[in-house]
C-alpha cells in the first residue's frame, strides 16, 4: 500500500509541476520571436548595406555634379578670356587698318613707309599679344603690276617665293612687322586660305579669319586675320561691289593660336587639372582642331563645350574642356558609407546579442523556476515519504517487538534471554527514533496538529522525572522540578507534546550530565517583580541570607552547589520568585480573579543542567536536525541529534520560543516559553478527574521542617510538600532546626511542633555535630509529652554504609530517594506516619492485586469486544477485582447500553471490531455526552456543575502498544489504553487515574 | 489422601508440561489465577467457549479456502484476527503462533500457504483441545476425590 501511495503521490507532484510550468511561463516579445532573431539580424544587415550604398551613391553623385560645375565654370572662364583677348587684338588690328588708310592713302605723299610701319607695329606689339605679326598687302590689279613692281623695285612673288604668275589682281605685302618681314613682297592671294580670306574681308568690310592651318615660319597651328583697308570713305551702307571697288589693300595678322592659348592657360589656376581643346566648327561635319591634341587621353566621360566668338560671323569656334584625369574615387563618400555600415552592423549585433542574452536569461530563469518547483515538490515528497515510510516501518517493528516480548515470556536460557532482551531494547530504541523522524516529518509536512485538552502540568513533570529517576540516581545527579504556585493547576494544551518537549530536554540533560544537578523550573513568563517585602521570606532563621553566604562561600547557590550556565536559577533570583509566591499566597482573591480573567497563560520553562555544556562553535547549530555538537558526541553519548530540532518545532507550534545558555564544562540551561489556555471553572471540575494524578489529602495541615543548606533545593522540597497541603518551614542546619524545635516545644506548645523533619543528606553529613544535635532533637522531644517528629532523610544516592549510619543517627523512619515526586513523597509519608499500608521506601508505585481490587471494587464496567473469548477473559479478570462487569459484543450494542443516563463507571473498548470499530464507537459516545452537556447547560446553573459526571472513562484494549495507536486513542476521545491480554500492573496504571483508592484503613 | 496427593502432583506435572511444550503461556496461568469460589470453573468455561469459537472459525476458513472461484481472503483475515485474539486471551501460545504465520500468508493471498497453515492450525488446535481436556479431567478427578486443585503461585 505504501508503494502505491508513493506512486500516486509522485504522479500528483508531476501534474502539479506541469501545471505550474504552464501557468508561470510568461512569454515576452523577444521570447516569442526567438526563432526569428537571426533572420532579424540578417534583414537588418541587408537594410543597412542598402542604406550605405545609397548614401555612397548620393554623395558620389553630388561630387560629380560639383565636378561638372567646376569644369563648366573653368571652361567658360577660359573661353571668355580667350575671346576677350582675341577681340582686343582684333580691335587693334582694326585700328592699324584705319591708321594705314589714314596715313598711307589719305596723305599724299604717303606718311608711312616700311620703316615707319615696322617701327610702329613693333612698338605697339604689346597691344596685340595674340598676333605673331601684322603686315599690310596692297591691292594691285594686273594692269598696275608693272607700275607697282617698278615703283617698289621688286617683283611680286608667290608664297613659294617664285615670281608670281599673271593674275587678275595681286596682294603683295608692302609693309610688315619685323617679326614677319619674310613675307614682304609675297602675294597674299597666292595662298589659298589667304586669298579666300581677302576676298571675304573686302566683301564684308569686317575682320575675317581663316580656318586653322600651319603658319609659315612657325609651323604652329594658327589662323590669319584679315582686314580690308579702303582708300576712300564708304557710303553708310555700301554694297559689296562698292566695297571691292573701294578696297585699297588688306591688313593681316597671324594668330598663333597654339602659343596664344598656351600663354593664356598658363596664367590661369587649375591649368594642370583640365585639358582644353579649341575647334573650328565652321564645317559642322569636320571639326578642325585649333589647339590641343586630337587624341588625348583624359576623362572622356565628362566634357564641357563653350562657344567662342572671335568676331567673324562666318567662322564658328568652340572650346571643349575635360579633366586630365578621371574623377578620383570619392574617399569621403566611401568612408562615410562604410563607417555608417559598420556602426549599424555593430548596433545590430549588439541588439541581437542583447536579445540572445535576454532569451538565454529568460530560459535560465524558467529552468530555475522549474527546478525550484521540482525541488520544493521533492522536499514535500521527502517529508511525505518519511512520514509514510516511518509509519510503514512501525507496523513490522511492532511485530518484531511483540514477538520479542512473546519470546521473552518463553522458557529461555540465560544467554538466549540476554540476546532477546538486547534485541528488544534495540527495537525499542529504533521505534523511538522512527517516532522522532515521523514527528519531524509530520511537522515539516505541516501535518502535526496540537490538541487542546486540559491537563495537569505538575503531574506530567513528575512523570517525566520518574522516567529519568533511575538514570539520574545511578549517575548521582540530582534531578528536581519546581513549579511556581502562580502556574494554574490545570491548563489547556497538548499534554503529549508538552511531555515530549520536557522529556527531550531532560533526556538530553541526563545524557550529558555526570555530576551536579538537573533542574526543571516552571513559572509564569512575566516581568519578575522586585521583591516587595523582605519579611515574606519565612526561613526559620532570620539571617539565612548571610548564613548561606558564609557557609556556601565556596559553592554556587544553585540546586546542587555546582555552577550553572544561567545565573537566573541561582538563589539570588530564585528567592524573589519564591518570596513573590509567598506574598501571593497570602494575597487577596482579587488578584486570582484578575489572573483568571485572561484567556491564556504564558509559561517559562527552563531546564538547567551542570553537564558538559555545548561547545561555543556548535551553539548555533544546536537546533538543526541531525547535528550534534561534534561527531564524537554521538560516539560517546549516542543519539541522532534530531530531538532538539523537534523540540524547537514543537515549542514554536505551541506559540513559544526556545533558547539556551550554555558554557562548556559548566552546563547548559534551555528555556522555552509556551502558551497554554486557562481552564474555565466549569470545565475544571469536569476534567480534573481523569487527568490529574490523585494526591492523597491525608497530609493537609501537617507541619514539616526542611533542613537544607541550599535554599533552592529547600524550595523544591517545599514545593512538593506544599502540593500535599503541608505547611513547610526551612532550617539552614540541623542545629538550628533542633534549637528552634526545642524553643518552640517549650514555650509555644504543640501548635508549632513539627510533625515531620526532612533532612537533606548533605546537610546532615556536613554538620559535624549532625548526629549529636539530632539526638538532642530526639531527646528534647522525648522529654516532652508531644509526639516526636518523624525524621526523614532526603538523598539522591546513598550507600549502604551511609544508610546504616543514618539509621544509627536516628533516621529510623525512612529515606526518601530523589528525585522527589509528590505522589512518591506521599507514599513514603503514609508509610512513616502509619496511615498507609507498608510499602517499599523510595518506591512510589502501588502494586498488588489488593490495591487493584480496592480500586475496582464495586465499580460497574462495560467491556466491549466482538471476540467472545476475549470478552469472557476480560470480564473474568475485572470481576476478579470486584468489579461488576457487563459485556457488549459490538460498538452498536455498547452505544445502546451507554445511552444517558447510565450507571457505568468505565468502559473497556476493543479497537478492531467489525462494523463499528472502537474509535468510531468512542467518538459517538463522546458526541452523545457533549449533546447531553449542552442540554444540561441550557438548564440551571447547578446543571452545568454536574456536567462533570457525563464523561465515562473509555480505555482502549489493544494488542498494539505503539505510540501512534495511543495518539489515535487520545484523539478520538479515549482516556487511555490497556494492552491485551490484561496485565495487572498495566491495568492498574490505566485504571488508577480514574478511580480513587478506597480508604486504606480497610486493608 | 495419597490418591488425592498423587492426582494433585500429576496435575502439577501435567500443567507444567503444557507450559514447557509451549502449548500455553503465562496468560493461561493468569486465567487460572482468576478462578475462585465465585467462579470455580472459569477456565473451563472460557476454554469451551474458545473451542466452540475455534471450531467454527476453522470450519469457516476451510470452506472459504475451498472456494474454487477466488478465495475471500478478507473473510479469512477476519477469522484469523478473531482466532488470534481469542487464543492470546486464553494463552494458547502455539495456536496463536500458528495464527501469526497464517496471517502472513493470507496477507500475501497465498492459497497454498493458507491451506498448509490451516492444516497446522487444526493440528495445533486438536493438540490443545486434547491436552486441556486431559487437564480438566484431572481437575474433575481431584475435585471428585475431595481434594482441592493446586493453585499456581
Amino acid at each position: 500500500m505504501g508503494l502505491k501511495l508513493q506512486q500516486s503521490y509522485h504522479h500528483s507532484v508531476t501534474v502539479k509541476v506541469n501545471e505550474q510550468m504552464g501557468t508561470k511561463r510568461g512569454y515576452t516579445f523577444i521570447q516569442a520571436n526567438r526563432a526569428w532573431l537571426p533572420k532579424f539580424l540578417l534583414l537588418w544587415v541587408m537594410v543597412m548595406a542598402f542604406l550605405s550604398t545609397w548614401i555612397y551613391k548620393k554623395m558620389d553623385a553630388d561630387n560629380k555634379v560639383r565636378r561638372k560645375e567646376v569644369l563648366s565654370s573653368m571652361c567658360d572662364q577660359r573661353a571668355r578670356m580667350l575671346q576677350d583677348q582675341f577681340s582686343v587684338s582684333v580691335n587693334h588690328v582694326h585700328a592699324l587698318a584705319i591708321l594705314v588708310s589714314t596715313f598711307h592713302y589719305y596723305k599724299d605723299p604717303s606718311a608711312i613707309d616700311q620703316e615707319t610701319f615696322a617701327e610702329y607695329t613693333a612698338r605697339t606689339a604689346f597691344e596685340r599679344p595674340l598676333l605673331s605679326g601684322v603686315a599690310y598687302a596692297e591691292r594691285v590689279v594686273h594692269s598696275e603690276r608693272e607700275n607697282f613692281e617698278r615703283q617698289h623695285g621688286w617683283t611680286i612673288k608667290t608664297m613659294k617665293r617664285e615670281p608670281s604668275p599673271i593674275r587678275d589682281e595681286y596682294a603683295p605685302v608692302i609693309f610688315s612687322q619685323e617679326t614677319v618681314s619674310y613675307i614682304e613682297s609675297l602675294d597674299m592671294m597666292s595662298g589659298e586660305e589667304d586669298r579666300e580670306n581677302i576676298l571675304r574681308a573686302r566683301a564684308t568690310g569686317k575682320a575675317v579669319l581663316t580656318s586653322p592651318f600651319r603658319l609659315l615660319g612657325s609651323h604652329h597651328l594658327g589662323v590669319v586675320l584679315t582686314f580690308p583697308v579702303y582708300k576712300s570713305k564708304l557710303p553708310p551702307s555700301p554694297t559689296e561691289q562698292e566695297r571691292i571697288e573701294a578696297t585699297a589693300g588688306y591688313l593681316g595678322g597671324a594668330f598663333d593660336v597654339e602659343s596664344l592659348v598656351e600663354n593664356l592657360l598658363g596664367q590661369l589656376a587649375g591649368n594642370q587639372a583640365i585639358l582644353v581643346n579649341v575647334y573650328d566648327i565652321t564645317n559642322s561635319s569636320d571639326h578642325l582642331i585649333m589647339y590641343g591634341h586630337q587624341n588625348q587621353d583624359g576623362d572622356l566621360a565628362l566634357l564641357h563645350e563653350s562657344k567662342l566668338d572671335f568676331g567673324d560671323p562666318f567662322r564658328k569656334h568652340q572650346m571643349i574642356c575635360r579633366y586630365h584625369q578621371k574623377a578620383p574615387t570619392s574617399w569621403t563618400a566611401l568612408t562615410t558609407a562604410f563607417l555608417f555600415f559598420v556602426i549599424c552592423l555593430l548596433v545590430g549585433y549588439i541588439l541581437y546579442g542583447a536579445a540572445i542574452h535576454i532569451v538565454k536569461v529568460e530560459d535560465d530563469f524558467h529552468e530555475m523556476e522549474e527546478l525550484k518547483v521540482r525541488a520544493e515538490a521533492a522536499d514535500v515528497a521527502k517529508s511525505q515519504f518519511l512520514a509514510t515510510v516511518s509509519h510503514e516501518i512501525r507496523t513490522p517493528m511492532n511485530g518484531i517487538l511483540g514477538m520479542l516480548a512473546l519470546l521473552l515470556d518463553t522458557d529461555l536460557s540465560s544467554t538466549q534471554r540476554d540476546y532477546a532482551q538486547t534485541a528488544q531494547v534495540c527495537g525499542k530504541a529504533l521505534i523511538t527514533l522512527i517516532n522522532e523522524v515521523l514527528d519531524r516529518a509530520k511537522i515539516e509536512a505541516g501535518k502535526l496538529e496540537l490538541e487542546t485538552v486540559p491537563f495537569d502540568l505538575r503531574s506530567i513533570l513528575d512523570d517525566v522525572l520518574s522516567l529519568f529517576s533511575e538514570k539520574s540516581r545511578n549517575k548521582g545527579v540530582e534531578l528536581a522540578v519546581f513549579v511556581s504556585d502562580k502556574v494554574p493547576e490545570m491548563v489547556m494544551g497538548d499534554p503529549g507534546r508538552f511531555r515530549q518537549i520536557i522529556t527531550n530536554l531532560v533526556g538530553n540533560s541526563v545524557k550529558f550530565t555526570e555530576r551536579g544537578h538537573i533542574f526543571v523550573k516552571v513559572h509564569l513568563a512575566e516581568n519578575p517583580k522586585p521583591m516587595e517585602d523582605p519579611k515574606a521570606e519565612t526561613c526559620l532563621n532570620g539571617g539565612s541570607d548571610e548564613d548561606a553566604l558564609v557557609s556556601g562561600a565556596r559553592q554556587f547557590k544553585t540546586l546542587s552547589g555546582y555552577e550553572a550556565a544561567d545565573e537566573r536559577n541561582s538563589w539570588d533570583s530564585f528567592k524573589h520568585l519564591v518570596a513573590d509566591e509567598e506574598l501571593r499566597y497570602d494575597a487577596s482573591v482579587k488578584m486570582k480573579a484578575a489572573d483568571e480573567a485572561s484567556q491564556s497563560v504564558t509559561l517559562m520553562v527552563s531546564v538547567e543542567d551542570t553537564g558538559i555544556g555545548i561547545p561555543l562553535i556548535a551553539q548555533d547549530r544546536v537546533f538543526m536536525p541531525f547535528m550534534q555538537a561534534d561527531s564524537s558526541t554521538s560516539r560517546n553519548y549516542g543519539g541522532t541529534g534530531i530531538g532538539l530540532s523537534i523540540t524547537k518545532c514543537l515549542v514554536e507550534l505551541m506559540g513559544g520560543h526556545i533558547s539556551f545558555i550554555s558554557r562548556p564544562q559548566v552546563g547548559s540551561t534551555f528555556s522555552f516559553t509556551t502558551v497554554f489556555g486557562r481552564c474555565k471553572r466549569a470545565s475544571f471540575s469536569d476534567t480534573k478527574k481523569p487527568n490529574a494524578e490523585d494526591l492523597p489529602s491525608g497530609f493537609r495541615g501537617l507541619k514539616a521542617v526542611v533542613v537544607d543548606g541550599k535554599p533552592v533545593r529547600a524550595a523544591v522540597t517545599r514545593y512538593h510538600l506544599k502540593r500535599l497541603g503541608m505547611l513547610v518551614e526551612f532550617a539552614n542546619s540541623v542545629k538550628i532546626a533542633a534549637s528552634a524545635c526545642g524553643k518552640n516545644g517549650s514555650s509555644c506548645g504543640s501548635k508549632t511542633q513539627p510533625d515531620i523533619v526532612l533532612v537533606e543528606k548533605d546537610s546532615w553529613l556536613s554538620g559535624e555535630d549532625g548526629g549529636l544535635s539530632l539526638r538532642t532533637l530526639d531527646r528534647q522531644q522525648n522529654g516532652h509529652v508531644f509526639k516526636s517528629p518523624k525524621m526523614i532523610l532526603l538523598a539522591t544516592n546513598i550507600t549502604n554504609a551511609e544508610l546504616e549510619k543514618a539509621r544509627a543517627a536516628g533516621f529510623a523512619d525512612t529515606t526518601i530517594m530523589k528525585p522527589l515526586r509528590a505522589s512518591m513523597v506521599a507514599a513514603c509519608l503514609q508509610q512513616v506516619l502509619g496511615t498507609g499500608k507498608k510499602r517499599q521506601p523510595g518506591r512510589g508505585m502501588l502494586n498488588g492485586s489488593s490495591v487493584l481490587g480496592s480500586l475496582l471494587c464495586g465499580k460497574k464496567i462495560l467491556v466491549v469486544d466482538d471476540n467472545m473469548v476475549n470478552r469472557r477473559v476480560a470480564a473474568g479478570a475485572l470481576k476478579k477485582f470486584g468489579a461488576a462487569v457487563e459485556c457488549a459484543e459490538s460498538g452498536k450494542a455498547a452505544l445502546k447500553l451507554l445511552q444517558l443516563p447510565h450507571s457505568f463507571d468505565a468502559c473497556f473498548m476493543d479497537i478492531q471490531m467489525p462494523e463499528m470499530d472502537g474509535f468510531e464507537a468512542t467518538r459517538r459516545i463522546r458526541m452523545m455526552e457533549s449533546q447531553a452537556h449542552e442540554q444540561m447547560n441550557g438548564g440551571t446553573e447547578e446543571g452545568s456543575i454536574r456536567t462533570g459526571e457525563w464523561h465515562i472513562p473509555i480505555l482502549a484494549m489493544t494488542a498494539d502498544v505503539i505510540h501512534a495507536t495511543y495518539d489515535e486513542c487520545l484523539k478520538c476521545g479515549m482516556d487511555g489504553y490497556v494492552s491485551k491480554p490484561f496485565e495487572e500492573e498495566n491495568l492498574y496504571l490505566a485504571v488508577a487515574k480514574f478511580f480513587k483508592t478506597k480508604p486504606i484503613s480497610d486493608s | 489422601m495419597d490418591f488425592v496427593n498423587q492426582l494433585q502432583r500429576k496435575f502439577i506435572d501435567y500443567s507444567s508440561s503444557l507450559h514447557r511444550e509451549g502449548i500455553v503461556d503465562d496468560q493461561f496461568t493468569q486465567l487460572r489465577k482468576l478462578e475462585d469460589e465465585n467462579s470455580p470453573h472459569f477456565v473451563m468455561e472460557v476454554a469451551s467457549l474458545f473451542f466452540e469459537d475455534c471450531e467454527k472459525l476453522i470450519n469457516n476458513m476451510a470452506i472459504a479456502l475451498e472456494q474454487k472461484q477466488g478465495v475471500d481472503f478478507k473473510q479469512i483475515d477476519e477469522c484469523i484476527h478473531q482466532l488470534k485474539g481469542s487464543s492470546s486471551s486464553i494463552g494458547a501460545m502455539r495456536v496463536k503462533n500458528a495464527c501469526i504465520a497464517f496471517r502472513s500468508f493470507s496477507d500475501a493471498q497465498n492459497r497454498e500457504g493458507c491451506l498448509r497453515c490451516l492444516q497446522q492450525l487444526s493440528h495445533e488446535y486438536s493438540l490443545l483441545k486434547n491436552k486441556l481436556q486431559t487437564l480438566f479431567l484431572l481437575e474433575q478427578q481431584i475435585v471428585a476425590a475431595g481434594g482441592s486443585i493446586p493453585r499456581v503461585h
